[in-house]
């Protein structure tokens, strides 16, 4: 049976491969972004790719004082909205870490925006006993590290929060999924020094559609992350705060 | 660069070339000391005319791409070249052709509209009505006039997914011609595989093949049982240099010659294995080893298309290089962009291992053959030609070069190859 999902932050090269993974398999969409004229590209794309129902509309993750008006219209024009994918984030740059101008940005477009419009998705599967949120957090999450701290912070919060949510909504039988994904082949990273084992997000976009049938509930992308993440955390802390991670 | 939204195509500040697939054989989209813009990311669909056929595509989207979508809805590329793992703006940059030509023209000629990215940023609609000099300036302009952004074109209607193919040997290169004059042999795509490791007597024998997509009434009753479908192989490492010798050729070309010459009956073919035959062996230019290969292609105008094809075999079997491959194909009318390859007239392609220095005093000297015919070299597979045999061989570059120098003063967009032939220069 198709579902109809939403997307938000649709324009990232991995949100662009989640839906193109959730279309192939019939789908229809609900694309949000700030960038309205890639989300139509993208949604005339996956329309012609696939011939499903592709709709779109713009979202700003920071702007939370709107969240509840766009997430009303969304269910009001696919009432039978089956789950969510939050896929925003902003990487900024970790001159964040001395001036709190980029933080503050890094942290509200990555966790506050997220824990806003996710309560709104939150209440809606509740109170229909039905539903799948998955967020995508990051490696950068499980451990603090000088290079990309105040990122790795929010993200981490943004883990923690969905983790909570898990919990709540367990009850409701409503499923919460943690992404995280390793390094990915995308403009954040493109160019990078210091890339290794980079991902597609072709594959990743996959794996996140194909998490929905699976059970785990933090599901590291690709998996060998949850070993390198395990290796790194288990790291004492006198010994980690003298590493140059 | 690798942008992945389309308003990040422009603006630029320094020198910069567009990049599909990389899959034009030379330097066309290199760029030493400046920028390759890689367009994949930026490969949309965004409208498609099931009725009319009609589709408007990012630039970056492959034409491997493109099938998997218009096929299934009964339509098809109107020109294709040899491989599909080339991109939308590529066939436009290149101006590219297919073994229709004689009928079809190159596919610039079925181009309908272009967006290109100007080096401010400005995003500029052209179209045969509509700056025509500009559209026919970008098309076969080697992505020097600006980014394609956008390519709108016509597809041709197809029923089913099968070609109708002929083979007609021929024994040597005089009959081949004859033969792919014979209007009633010809077709809509017709190619020839020469043996180009046949000399003397034999110089230019070779396959004449034919084919047209088949109609539904082609197909034998119980055609389902016979599709048989082709594994992928892949090539896994480079073979060692000798692999590939005069030897090695030699024996393949009989085998095939023998094997492919005898096949006159129409016999049905997949158009993935018809159009596209290498693209099912991954990496195959492998093959050729760490040193790889050149591909030289010519084009010698009708007038004294047999003299010029047979002294460039000519020379090739004397300096005993050994080519792999080597096809010929007609051409048939003008094309209206300005440094566009196709002229009417009959084109050879030669694929020929590198060896050693020697190799390029051979191509120079094959230049001048296709000189003296009033003929010209590919761009889109050259890596080699000289500024000065350029110019001889493109008389519109000048024409092309005041639009280039209208649109793109500070000549932003620039590469590799638009170096090497001093383009910008007059």
């Amino acid at each position: 049976m198709s579902e109809a999902v939403l997307i938000l932050g649709a324009t990232s090269a991995i949100a662009r491969a989640t839906a193109t993974a959730f279309a192939a398999r019939g789908d229809s969409l609900y694309l949000a972004s700030r960038d309205e004229e890639e989300l139509q590209r993208i949604a005339a794309d996956l329309r012609l790719r696939f011939g499903v129902e592709v709709h779109c509309g713009s979202f700003d993750a920071e702007a939370t004082e709107t969240h509840e008006a766009f997430f009303n219209s969304v269910v009001a024009l696919m009432q039978d909205l089956s789950g969510v994918v939050l896929a925003f984030g902003y990487l900024g740059d970790q001159r964040a870490a001395r001036d709190f101008k980029e933080g503050a940005k890094i942290i509200s477009a990555n966790f506050t925006g997220a824990a806003s419009i996710l309560s709104q998705c939150a209440n809606h599967f509740e109170s229909l006993h039905r539903g799948f949120i998955i967020g995508i957090a990051s490696v950068a999450g499980d451990r603090g590290r000088q290079s990309n701290y105040v990122y790795g912070a929010a993200k981490g919060a943004l883990s923690l929060y969905l983790q909570g949510l898990r919990n709540r909504l367990h009850a409701s039988k409503v499923r919460v999924i943690t992404i995280k994904p390793g390094f990915v082949d995308t403009a954040m990273t493109y160019g990078l020094p210091g890339m290794f084992l980079v991902a597609s997000p072709q594959y990743i976009g996959e794996r996140i559609v194909a998490a929905l049938g699976r059970s785990s509930d933090v599901v590291y992308l690709p998996w060998f992350w949850r070993y390198i993440m395990l290796l790194i955390r288990l790291i004492p802390e006198p010994v980690f705060k003298r590493m140059k991670l | 660069m690798r942008p992945e939204r389309y308003a990040d195509l422009g603006p630029m500040a320094e020198s910069v070339i567009a990049r599909g697939q990389g899959r034009s054989y030379g330097d066309a989209a290199l760029n030493e000391n400046g920028h390759v813009l890689i367009t994949e990311r930026v490969n949309r669909m965004l409208e498609f005319d099931e009725g009319s056929g009609i589709l408007r595509a990012e630039a970056g989207i492959t034409l491997a791409e493109i099938l998997t979508v218009i096929v299934p809805k009964g339509w098809f590329l109107p020109v294709t070249p040899g491989t599909k793992f080339v991109s939308l703006g590529g066939c436009v940059a290149a101006d590219v052709h297919g073994k229709n030509h004689h009928h079809d023209g190159s596919f610039g000629e079925h181009v309908i509209a272009l967006e290109l990215i100007l080096s401010d940023g400005n995003r500029v609609k052209c179209s045969a009505s509509e700056k025509p000099e500009l559209f026919w300036a970008t098309i076969g302009g080697m992505g020097l006039t600006g980014i394609i952004g956008e390519v709108t074109f016509k597809l041709i209607p197809i029923d089913i997914i099968l070609m109708e193919v002929r083979h007609h040997a021929a024994d040597n290169l005089e009959q081949l011609f004859k033969l792919m004059q014979d209007p009633d042999k010809d077709d809509r795509y017709t190619v020839a595989w020469i043996d180009s490791m046949a000399g003397g007597a034999d110089l230019g024998r070779g396959i004449a093949m034919y084919g047209h997509h088949a109609m539904t009434e082609a197909l034998p009753a119980n055609f389902q049982s016979r599709i048989k479908l082709s594994r992928k192989r892949s090539v896994p490492f480079d073979f060692p240099s000798f692999a590939l010798n005069s030897l090695s050729i030699s024996a393949f070309n009989n085998r095939y010659f023998k094997k492919e010459g005898g096949r006159r009956y129409p016999f049905l073919s997949n158009y993935d294995a018809y159009f596209y035959p290498l693209d099912g062996i991954d990496q195959w230019n492998r093959m050729y080893g760490k040193r790889g290969f050149v591909q030289y292609q010519c084009v010698i105008p009708e007038r004294s298309a047999f003299d010029g094809i047979k002294t460039v075999l000519e020379e090739l079997s004397a300096s005993h290089r050994p080519s792999f491959l080597a096809v010929l194909k007609r051409f048939g009318a003008q094309g209206r962009g300005m440094l566009s390859f196709p002229m009417p007239g009959w084109t050879l392609a030669l694929d020929m291992p590198i060896r050693d220095e020697g190799l390029f005093a051979l191509l120079d000297k094959l230049d001048e053959i296709v000189l003296q015919h009033g003929g010209r070299v590919y761009l889109a597979k050259d890596a080699r030609l000289s500024a000065e045999s350029f110019r001889a061989m493109y008389p519109r570059y000048g024409e092309w070069l005041k639009i280039k120098n209208a649109v793109d003063p500070d000549n932003r967009f620039s590469s590799s190859m638009s170096r090497r032939l001093r383009i910008g220069e007059e």
